[in-house]
């Protein structure tokens, strides 16, 4: 008896595990109506063609832990990765490790001045990153010139995402060390619990000593940098460059840290909460199709199943939160 | 000090638009100077052309052609077509190439060709009804209107030249199916959005002619899949109609999109599925092909410069009177055959170029550096 308390406990304590918990249910439902789904070539077509969101999904984690968002991410990822794909299309550079570090210093820029505007200008996130929204797509459009760049253009680029190391692809590779990284970072550095400090309590942290807006500043940052990569990455799996490339789907990397338990408020969440707030998504992405549901469902479903994830972790956030009182009180 | 720090942002960010407008301007500007030696050209000819329509009269007529944009290659190759047609009948074809690809700058365009006094204006419109006040006040001038490539509404044209028959993609589309299939099996769609009406109207087509002729009764449709023209999404969809249907044959992908993302599954997954659609010629070259390699034997799209040319043939055939753009009016056009004009779905009327150009492995190298 005591011991299923316990397990209880356990797993009420934890938003994470709750999430776990639902994830398995996902898998096991949607492996019962198609077997094909948990095969491993499946799951790692899947992480393959998720690993832009799931990436995404660990800047914007920074972001709303502060308190802050950006909506403009998708289109940052749009113009490092059309500026890629132009690079090599007139083949200025072919080299691929040096086309990934453009990309990267593309997005780190955009990234910074998202950023300064926000941090040193006091501007609203939601208003500052609408802006760069339109700016950053609009420069994606200007470089395209009405081009794309095409399976063709890409020469050995395209190979990044077809190969693998000890039979995992190179692009599910970036993604752990980029998860490995941020777990590390957020859980046992000083720069991660500084974070979770600012977006707990602001006022606290600036008396304490920390300089707000940097912590600001080095957010935006971080998501652009993602998302920069994440531009060169999408062009090498799809073999393809257009401008309108992700258009809208900043949204669904919000909903995967949502999904995880991340505060839109800011100082909760997890990168443990993000992965599976992302597979989440990437897991009902992948199903939907798989399962037979008709077209037109496709989306009433998804957006179901994510209202529903989230108000079973809205729950147990209660319950531990009641659990904590409980606590104090004996 | 908060007012300030307002005024200030503010500023900066005025500045930075500017900035970013200029940047824009002058990009745009440089590269359809140097990129697009073509529409340089062109308009270099259409400069000169001014002058000479002017002392000449409408002995041989001027002709004007207007694309959607400056530096988009399906553009540049259709007002190739219809430059060719038109001078080698004698008369005077002008190419314009608005700035941007909106209805404000073709409506300038528009109406600096009112006053040159073209004889006829085939359009490529941008918008279907934000250039019905230009277009109108154009036709009250006596010139001739007709578009190509996408239509304005009925009230802003005399006819439209329409690249994409519904009847005859559905067969084209059908008898690569069936021809690729080797008779018989299962096979899938995989379209954009469950709304696009093209799509609908082109899968619509192809149920019938399945329906309509024996042949084509061993051929099983299990499923039409939506990919939203998303790239991610519609790998998704094709993984899984990989996964659902072993059996499967054939994927037919009547969208850009959609052709281009299933062809890289099939061909990284080395599948025995094959693809047929529509598609862009630059972006498939990497998968047609005839061997096992290639995902794709063949796909079709339109061909720009015969549509160009059929746009020529319209607009002379409007400006002698030959046609008024009404419904059962005919015509020969060149070497290209005639052509009925028929009522369109929006309440106009329309011609149809013809059946979808095929690319294959004999001439995507030629056609994949066109568009």
């Amino acid at each position: 008896m005591k011991e299923n308390k316990s397990i209880l406990k356990k797993i009420t304590d934890s938003r994470e595990a709750s999430l776990f918990i639902v994830l398995i249910v996902l898998c096991v439902v949607i492996s019962l109506r198609s077997p094909s789904f948990m095969t491993l070539k499946s799951i790692s077509d899947m992480l393959k063609n998720n690993a832009v969101i799931m990436i995404m999904t660990l800047g914007m984690l920074g972001v709303l832990l502060i308190g802050g968002i950006d909506i403009s991410i998708a289109s940052t990822l749009a113009f490092s990765g059309m500026s890629v794909g132009m690079l090599m299309k007139y083949s200025v550079v072919q080299n691929t490790f040096l086309l990934f570090l453009i990309a990267i210093g593309i997005g780190a820029l955009c990234g910074l001045l998202v950023g300064l505007i926000i941090s040193k200008g006091k501007v609203l996130p939601i208003i500052a990153t609408m802006g760069f929204m339109y700016i950053y797509r609009g420069l994606a459009y200007i470089i395209a010139n009405s081009q794309w760049a095409s399976a063709e253009n890409l020469g050995t680029f395209k190979d990044f995402a077809l190969g693998s190391v000890l039979g995992m692809n190179n692009v599910i590779i970036v993604m752990i060390i980029c998860y490995i990284i941020f777990f590390i970072v957020m859980k046992w550095t000083k720069i991660g619990r500084m974070v979770y400090a600012v977006g707990s309590n602001r006022e606290a942290a600036q008396i304490s000593g920390i300089n707000t807006s940097n912590v600001e500043l080095m957010v935006y940052t971080v998501m652009g940098t993602l998302a920069g990569l994440c531009g060169a990455l999408a062009v090498s799996i799809y073999s393809s460059a257009q401008p309108n490339m992700l258009y809208g789907r900043e949204m669904d990397v919000i909903a995967a840290c949502v999904i995880g338990g991340v505060s839109m408020t800011g100082g909760r969440g997890s990168v443990a909460g993000a992965l599976l707030g992302s597979l989440i998504l990437a897991i009902i992405a992948k199903a939907l199709p798989l399962v037979g549901i008709e077209a037109i469902a496709q989306n009433t479903v998804k957006g179901v199943i994510i209202l529903v994830v989230i108000v079973l972790n809205v729950i147990t956030q209660r319950m531990m939160d009641k659990n904590n009182l409980k606590g104090r009180e004996m | 000090m908060k007012k300030k720090l307002v005024s200030i942002l503010l500023c900066t960010a005025m500045v930075a638009t500017l900035a970013v407008g200029c940047g824009s301007g002058n990009d745009s500007g440089s590269d359809s100077n140097t990129d697009s030696g073509s529409s340089t050209a062109a308009s270099d000819d259409a400069g000169d052309d001014d002058a000479d329509s002017g002392s000449e009269g409408g002995g041989s007529g001027t002709y004007a052609i207007v694309t959607k944009s400056a530096g988009n290659p399906f553009n540049e190759k259709t007002a190739d077509g219809f430059q060719e047609v038109i001078e080698a009948a004698g008369g005077t074809a002008i190419v314009k190439h608005p700035e941007a690809a909106t209805a404000d700058a073709q409506v300038s365009v528009i109406q600096s060709l009112i006053s040159q006094g073209v004889d006829s204006i085939c359009i490529a419109a941008n918008d279907e009804n934000a250039l019905q006040a230009a277009l109108e006040e154009a036709m009250d001038a006596g010139i001739k209107v007709c578009c190509e490539d996408s239509k304005t509404n009925p009230d802003s044209r005399q006819v439209f030249v329409n690249q994409a028959g519904v009847q005859e993609i559905g067969q084209a589309l059908m008898d690569a199916v069936l021809d690729i299939s080797g008779g018989e099996g299962q096979w899938a769609v995989l379209s954009a959005t469950s709304q696009a009406a093209n799509q609908n109207a082109w899968i619509d087509a192809m149920k019938e002619v399945m329906e309509g002729d024996d042949k084509y009764s061993k051929l099983e449709l299990v499923e039409v899949a939506y990919g939203d023209d998303e790239p991610q999404k519609s790998t998704d969809q094709t993984q899984a109609l990989l996964a659902k249907y072993p059996d499967l044959k054939v994927i037919c992908a009547p969208t850009t999109v959609g052709i281009n993302a299933a062809a890289k599954v099939l061909q990284d997954e080395k599948s025995s599925v094959k693809l047929t659609g529509l598609g862009l010629p630059s972006e498939m070259a990497e998968y047609i092909g005839d061997d096992d390699d290639h995902s794709c034997p063949y796909m079709y799209l339109w061909n720009p410069i015969d549509l160009g040319r059929l746009g020529a043939y319209t607009s002379m055939a409007l400006v002698d009177g030959t046609i008024t753009g009404a419904e059962g009016d005919t015509f020969t056009a060149g070497d290209m055959g005639d052509y009925e004009i028929v009522a369109a779905d929006d309440g106009g009327t329309e011609m149809i170029l013809g059946a979808p150009f095929k690319f294959d492995a004999s001439n995507i190298d030629e056609w994949k550096d066109v568009y």
